[in-house]
């Protein structure tokens, strides 16, 4: 692999850029690998990336139905934070935000991580009370957060309204000031490279149709384009995950919903930092290109079409323009709907399933993307080890019939 | 937007007045008590999640605020059918659903 430096860049620019080296292979499929994962996104490369980096499993295939990063890590709003209230998420979000935090030096590849600080604000008293029980349990958990009054939000986030005037004014806020966005398609195109230079061959337009099993256990993956041989199948499906498991033959607690976002037109740099609210459910960033990236709900029936309908727009708008009426007259260019993988108490699934040697990482639902290296690095070590990730182990499937589930849906920071 | 019938009202209305209740037709255990925690994990948290079609609750709650069942395929959002709860839909995929780990008599599917 050439290293990227400025140095290269400079020694390409002699050549109009013409000859920089493709970032990855178009591989032919081995007959057998070590690993299979399934599915090309955020989670699924940088799964195959830490298995080569770390466990020195470099006969590893990554097979994607479409091209690279093109689901969920395409479609998201970019936001990183780990600032969740429960032991087992802060500690797996945490980790992600560690890897994070070196993860352009690592891959070699400018993922445009800016911890521009994450703002959740609070509309209600209880509001107020939940977000200093999760700052302080965040703190415990060695994760950072602060919590603000109304007149310091108001100082740090000038355009915001804070008046009294509107229907459900600003109270406080908490911050993390290590959250922040990261590049989307970056940071699947810098796993992907990385990856592909340690020896993973990343296989596109090719669709998995199905699970080969011998006595029950999974030996293999069965493709558009064939059989293809594995000793373990790791599977980062998102949306699909459900679909997955079907062919499989085992059901999972999880519904797939469409999920939407939006971008307006490019405007002056106004936001510089990431504001969610939950109580009147909208958050809003700004990208380096100047468009107001802006995240609505999930559609409340299931579905695969990958776009949402149209009322939740509205309302992501309505509170959007709550938030900052100086926003109001600003055109929306694009929207965009993605599927994402809900489960019953918002937490992944990270797991070993009823088919021996076939793994699942999915459940992630609407925040999976702030997670892509650390769920990543945990699915990784228990591919190769064959047992659970510490940190991965409270999110085994089997929580939803021992009951010890995670319950982040009414204490996460914002709604899922 | 989908517009959905109500069978209720026996009008097509907007997708705003109704509410979406996940998966129908999921018969509760008859003896919950009995039940072991993986039938009960079954029941309250497994669903079958289609690429295709789906038998799902609606609840009209902007309108008559009744509950009734639609058939409806999650790839295309097409709506096939709403139906009363109690009777049969009459679109079904042909693939065999999948069994449940569940054993113990189940009531009564509606």
């Amino acid at each position: 692999m050439q290293r990227y430096s400025g140095f290269g860049l400079f020694k390409h620019s002699l050549s109009h850029h013409e000859n920089w080296q493709k970032m990855w292979r178009t591989p032919t499929p081995k007959k057998v690998y070590d690993v299979i994962i399934v599915g090309g996104g955020g989670h699924g490369l940088a799964t195959a990336y830490y298995l080569a980096k770390e466990h020195g499993i470099t006969n590893v295939a990554v097979v994607e139905k479409g091209w690279l990063g093109g689901g969920n890590t395409a479609r998201n709003t970019t936001i990183v934070r780990s600032n969740y209230l429960w032991d087992e998420s802060a500690h797996l979000y945490e980790h992600a935000m560690k890897l994070w935090e070196g993860l352009s030096q690592d891959l070699n590849y400018n993922v445009m991580f800016s911890q521009r600080g994450v703002y959740n604000l609070c509309h209600t008293l209880q509001d107020i009370r939940d977000s200093e029980r999760r700052v302080s349990a965040n703190r415990l958990n060695g994760v950072d957060g602060e919590l603000l009054n109304a007149k310091q939000v108001a100082d740090e986030i000038p355009y915001l309204d804070c008046s009294k005037n509107t229907r459900y004014p600003v109270m406080g806020a908490t911050v993390q000031r290590r959250g922040g966005v990261a590049r989307h398609d970056a940071v699947a195109w810098g796993f992907a490279r990385a990856a592909d230079a340690l020896g993973v061959d990343l296989i596109q337009q090719t669709e998995v149709l199905g699970f080969r099993k011998e006595n029950g256990v999974c030996i293999g993956v069965e493709t558009s384009k064939g059989f293809i041989g594995a000793k373990r199948v790791g599977v980062v499906t998102a949306g699909n995950s459900g679909h997955m498991a079907r062919q499989a033959g085992f059901r999972l607690p999880i519904e797939s919903h469409p999920l939407q976002a939006l971008v307006s037109e490019p405007i002056k740099p106004i936001i510089d930092s990431v504001i969610m609210s939950n109580a009147v459910h909208g958050y809003i960033s700004q990208s380096d290109k100047g468009d107001l990236v802006i995240g609505a709900g999930i559609d409340g029936y299931n579905g695969y079409g990958q776009r949402g309908s149209y009322p939740v727009i509205e309302h992501t708008i309505q509170a959007i323009v709550e938030m900052f009426p100086v926003l109001s007259r600003v055109r929306m260019n694009r929207q965009w709907g993605g599927i994402v993988d809900t489960t019953p108490d918002a937490c992944p699934i990270i797991s070993k399933t009823p088919v021996p040697n076939l793994f699942f990482n999915c459940g992630w639902g609407t925040g999976g993307f702030k997670a892509t290296p650390g769920s990543g690095n945990v699915f990784a070590a228990s591919l190769a080890k064959g047992e659970m990730h510490p940190l991965a182990a409270p999110f085994s499937i089997d929580r939803f019939h021992n009951g010890a589930l995670i319950d982040e849906h009414g204490a996460a920071a914002v709604a899922h | 937007m989908l517009h959905i019938f109500c069978p209720h009202c026996g009008e097509l209305r907007s997708e705003e007045e109704f509410h979406a209740s996940g998966q129908a037709h999921i018969p509760r255990p008859l003896d919950p008590g009995s039940c072991t925690d993986a039938e009960w994990g079954d029941y309250m948290f497994f669903r079958d999640n289609p690429r295709g079609l789906h038998h799902e609750l609606w609840n009209h709650v902007a309108g008559c605020r009744q509950f009734f069942n639609a058939t409806r395929n999650t790839l295309t959002y097409e709506i096939l059918e709403t139906y009363l709860i109690g009777s049969k839909p009459q679109f079904t995929e042909q693939a065999a659903p999948l069994t449940t780990t569940a054993t113990r008599e189940l009531g009564e599917k509606v």
